[in-house]
């Protein structure tokens, strides 16, 4: 009988931790998935995040640096500049992207950094315990917002692509969601394009992936798909923000 | 001390925030980590009710900012960290000790360096919590040992930082953070709660960074036509920076010594069966509990064991340790970390070839049996 679905080369046997429901599952495997297509495991360096995806090294088969909370881009700068044949992605959830590492972020872009972010945004600081993150939606409750996040307490949420798109280093933004199993198939072609873009020295990409994480939202995994879909998509409007024939 | 507060099972970071509330503390800003989350939870759940603000910033390097903004308004600040926010707050940290601004930060130490260890207790931030920032400046940190200690001391952290206008470290760790005890508070109007002292002079004779003789200049708040320049600079008692030495000189001795004819009032430490004691251990936060809890073992078999509980942790209680060392047939010092109070202990005491340091830093509390054989094993030798 002929194998037609399997566990992709660069991810270990391990299981997942992740809580049922989550998607830095699924994120992990397309990343891994296109990683064995491009053949690129043998000279991946990942550089991980401090958040649910810390334990990334458990999973991806690859060589794996653990950033201080927000500063991947930077470390990821100092291994591609002195490595520049090595494939350098980071992997960050909102609240290290987004909140405490927002200047590596857009200083890396701005800088057009040769690397590959993949941008879990799933509106939330998961390991911490479910408290506010800047991409907390208007309404949301989170422990550090328990009367719903108000506009007039922390602002509007933080739109990443749409911010870094105004940034002339970047080369790469596209924001995809993992909601359904169409959305799962745009989301590895995206990551691939924004790999691609690495390989052939074009400079930034990333990619931002709207994530669910039912235990601090509070909800049934299907609930959580639901939010994705409809409350989520709605503020964070998916599609492609800049690509490289743009650039070129 | 009669107290008319029922008895309640609170968790240490709960009894802090809590006791910060009642010394008058009405802004918080921070980041969220673990294991201190639980107090910027409980600030955004109750500090909007009384009229107070909360925000959560976008990491800790701006929360300590804000909070040195809100403080310079005249409103009682404080935030709360672990390692590696500590780290980021340091900037901050030394901005307000060197501008004299008051306020809180509360350290629930966990096991470092960087991200270490989350969930883990440690006590390594000692050192950090004295020079974590660049310069010579002055700091205090309180250490509580005690869910009861993390309210009545983070009372007496927001009070000195007011009073001296220096930032305060309160050096909890995660198991008092984290541990639930029943305690009964005191009564609220037993609670001592200090106001910064403020400028009696007019707008046009105020100078920021001129001090009386009690050494603390008093402080205007922001807003109230008082119109002071704040830099991290060097400055003079306008607060405008200046590069005279002569006037350095002065200016960044009063700063750095400001707290020494205070010394005895800052100093708080607990002493047990110390009286009689032919061995003293001294420890501080979560060891001194299993320290405490060696020495009754250590008495019930024949060695007459003592504890000197430190609650001040800086400025260093030199006399105290002179004090409640001599006359020592072995000091003791127990620490969840390399040995750093030790080094101190040793700065301070006659006779060192009677000190014995006893570490831990693989994340567990001390047993009491540890504690036990180790001093056992000293007093076998000697
Ligand atoms: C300097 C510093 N501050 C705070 C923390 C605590 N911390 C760990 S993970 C995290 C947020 C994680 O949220 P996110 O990046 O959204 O990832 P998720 O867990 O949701 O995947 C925080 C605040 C830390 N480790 N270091
Ligand atoms: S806490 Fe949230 S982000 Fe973390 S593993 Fe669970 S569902 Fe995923």
């Amino acid at each position: 009988m002929a194998v037609v679905f399997e566990r992709p080369k660069s991810l270990k046997e391990t299981k997942f931790h992740y809580c049922p429901g989550c998607h830095h599952g699924i994120i992990h495997r397309l990343v891994a998935e296109v990683i064995d297509e491009l053949k690129l495991q043998e000279k991946t360096i990942a550089i991980l995040p401090v958040g649910c995806a810390v334990l990334g090294y458990e999973y991806f088969d690859v060589d794996c640096i653990e950033a201080a909370h927000g500063r991947a881009p930077a470390v990821a700068t100092g291994v591609k500049r002195c490595r520049p044949e090595t494939f350098v992605f980071t992997y960050q959830g909102d609240g290290d992207l987004a909140s405490i590492g927002t200047a590596e972020i857009i200083h890396a872009a701005a800088r057009g950094e040769n690397i590959s972010v993949i941008y879990v945004n799933n509106a939330i600081y998961g390991m911490t315990g479910g408290q506010m993150a800047p991409t907390t939606l208007l309404g949301q409750k989170t422990t550090t917002s328990p009367q719903g996040r108000k506009a007039e307490l922390t602002g509007y949420p933080l739109r990443v692509c749409e911010m870094l798109a105004t940034l002339q280093g970047v080369t790469y933004l596209e924001r995809t969601s993992v909601h359904d199993p169409k959305h799962v198939r745009k989301t590895k072609k995206a990551i691939k394009e924004a790999f691609q873009v690495q390989l052939a020295g074009k400079g930034f990409a990333l990619v931002e992936v709207l994530s669910a994480c039912p235990t601090n939202w509070r909800m049934s995994p299907e609930r959580a798909l639901d939010f994705v879909k409809n409350q989520m998509i709605n503020y964070y409007p998916l599609g492609v923000f800049k690509s490289l024939e743009e650039v070129e | 001390m009669g107290t008319t507060r029922k008895a309640q099972l609170l968790q240490g970071n709960q009894a802090c925030s809590l006791a910060a509330l009642e010394a008058g503390v009405r802004f918080y800003a921070g980041y969220p980590i673990t294991p201190s989350t639980e107090i910027a939870e409980f600030m955004a759940r109750e500090l909007p009710k009384i009229g107070g603000k909360f925000i959560q910033m976008e990491d800790e390097l701006a929360g300590m900012g804000a909070v040195v903004g809100a403080s310079l308004t005249g409103v009682k600040a404080l935030t709360a960290t672990s390692g590696p926010g500590f780290s980021l707050k340091q900037e901050n940290i030394g901005f307000a000790a060197m501008a004299e601004i008051p306020c809180v930060i509360v350290n629930v130490q966990r096991m470092g360096p960087s991200t270490g260890g989350p969930t883990a207790p440690a006590q390594g931030d000692l050192m950090q919590a004295r020079w974590g920032t660049h310069g010579d400046h002055p700091v205090i940190a309180l250490s509580p040992a005690s869910v009861l200690e993390a309210y009545t001391l983070t009372i007496k952290a927001v009070n000195f930082s007011e009073k001296f206008r220096v930032p305060v470290i309160f050096l909890m760790d995660e198991v008092i953070g984290h541990m639930r005890e029943k305690v009964v508070l005191p009564d609220r109007d037993e609670l001592e709660i200090v106001e910064r002292k403020r400028p009696t002079v007019s707008p046009e004779e105020y100078k920021p960074y001129a001090a009386d003789e009690s050494g603390i200049p008093a402080m205007a708040d922001f807003g109230q036509g008082y119109r002071w320049h704040v830099t991290g600079l060097n400055h003079d008692q306008t607060g405008n920076p200046t590069g005279k030495t002569a006037v350095l000189e002065k200016e960044l001795s009063r700063l750095f010594h400001k707290l020494e004819p205070y010394r005895e009032e800052i100093t708080l430490y607990q002493t047990f069966q110390v009286e009689d004691a032919e061995y003293l251990l001294i420890s501080f936060g979560c060891s001194a509990r299993s320290s405490l809890a060696a020495v009754e073992i250590l008495r019930k078999q024949g060695i007459k064991a003592g504890l000197l509980q430190l609650q001040t942790i800086w400025p260093f209680p030199d006399q105290v340790i002179k004090e409640f060392t001599t006359d020592k047939k072995g000091v003791f010092v127990v620490e969840m970390n390399a040995g750093q109070l030790c080094l101190e202990v040793q700065r301070t005491m006659q006779n060192r070839k009677l000190l014995n340091s006893i570490t831990k830093i693989n994340g567990e509390l001390f047993t009491p049996q540890e504690i036990v054989n180790k001093v056992k094993e000293a007093v076998n030798n000697a």
